[in-house]
């Protein structure tokens, strides 16, 4: 009865395989590490916040802060 | 498997980069112009035209280098960045959304990431222009614009974990149903309580501002629907190439 229940459901539409969570995470801490890095210079550096001198940063990005919908100033 | 997956993610997130920077292009930049047009003509009789002469004067960057290179440089860093997080929101999704496969799935993260990064914070806090918003509140814009972003993140994967619970009970429908209007009354309860520091300076013209946000919109609409559609017809074909479950573990 179950033997014959599991393969008939793997016939109908088998779930994908997952990849295991503490398999992603990892991969994740880095990935939102360097994402949320660049998406700060990109984003918010010297506007709000400031960790170089200048304005140059704001300045270079000043027309894809703006595009993409971040505070510019 | 997540080595590929994430570099995967990155280059996808490059390519979708490039197709938002000629939405970029062709629909932002003459906005940009108009707006930035109007800040110089000293129109702006506002506090902050001290601030907008001083923007326009004091430049370390030109015009011409804002408008190619840097924009292709922060569009590129996003795109890689975004990029890189969809890859790992893929992860969790795939094979924990009922039987979807990889394109599916794709598609769907992406659409959920736009209304959680994009559209949510969007609907309170729309893209501004040159001009538009006050020097002086940035800091404070600054913060709202990112905690809606924090918060459409969070809402939206409530949203999604309540309608994987409810969906055995409820069915499929009716749970994705009662999760996306639970979804909706919290965003809108929010959007009622927050802070509108926005200030648009008299005399900016109309048709500028609401064809910057259109803009503004599509370029990440582009974005997000290359990610989706480009990742997921990647993702799909990998696996169909090796579609072993030792393969997929290892």
């Amino acid at each position: 009865m179950a033997q014959s229940a599991v393969p008939s459901a793997q016939q109908s539409r088998p779930a994908p395989v997952r990849v295991p969570v503490r398999e992603v995470v990892p991969w994740a801490v880095l990935a939102a590490v360097l994402g949320l890095v660049l998406i700060y210079f990109v984003g918010a550096e010297q506007g709000a916040t400031s960790l170089f001198g200048g304005n140059w940063v704001h300045e270079f990005t000043h027309d894809g802060r703006h595009l993409l919908g971040f505070p510019c100033h | 498997m997540m080595r590929s997956l994430l570099v995967r993610g990155m280059l996808v997130g490059l390519a979708a980069a490039a197709v938002a920077l000629a939405i970029a292009w062709i629909y932002g930049e003459p906005q940009v112009g108009h707006a930035i047009a109007f800040e110089e003509s000293g129109a702006a009789g506002h506090a902050h035209h001290g601030a907008a002469a001083e923007h326009a004067e004091e430049a370390p960057v030109s015009r011409a280098a804002q408008r190619t290179i840097g924009l292709i440089t922060a569009m590129g860093f996003y795109g890689v960045a975004v990029g890189g997080l969809f890859a790992i929101a893929f992860a969790f999704a795939y094979g924990r959304l009922g039987t979807l496969g990889a394109r599916a799935t794709s598609a769907l993260v992406a659409l959920a990431g736009f209304v959680a990064v994009v559209l949510v914070p969007f609907l309170k806090y729309p893209a501004t222009p040159p001009a538009v918003g006050n020097p002086d509140t940035i800091g404070g814009r600054t913060a709202l614009y990112f905690s809606m972003v924090a918060l459409g993140v969070l809402a939206t994967t409530a949203a999604v974990i309540v309608g994987r619970r409810l969906a055995p009970r409820l069915g499929v429908w009716n749970a994705s149903v009662v999760s996306a209007v639970g979804f909706a009354v919290v965003l809108a309860v929010v959007f009622r309580l927050t802070p509108r520091p926005d200030a648009v300076a008299d005399g900016f013209p109309a048709t500028v501002l609401w064809d910057f946000r259109v803009a503004s919109l599509g370029v990440q609409i582009a974005l997000w629907a290359t990610l989706g559609l480009l990742f997921g017809h990647l993702t799909e074909r990998s696996l169909a190439r090796r579609p072993s479950p030792e393969a997929v573990a290892a």
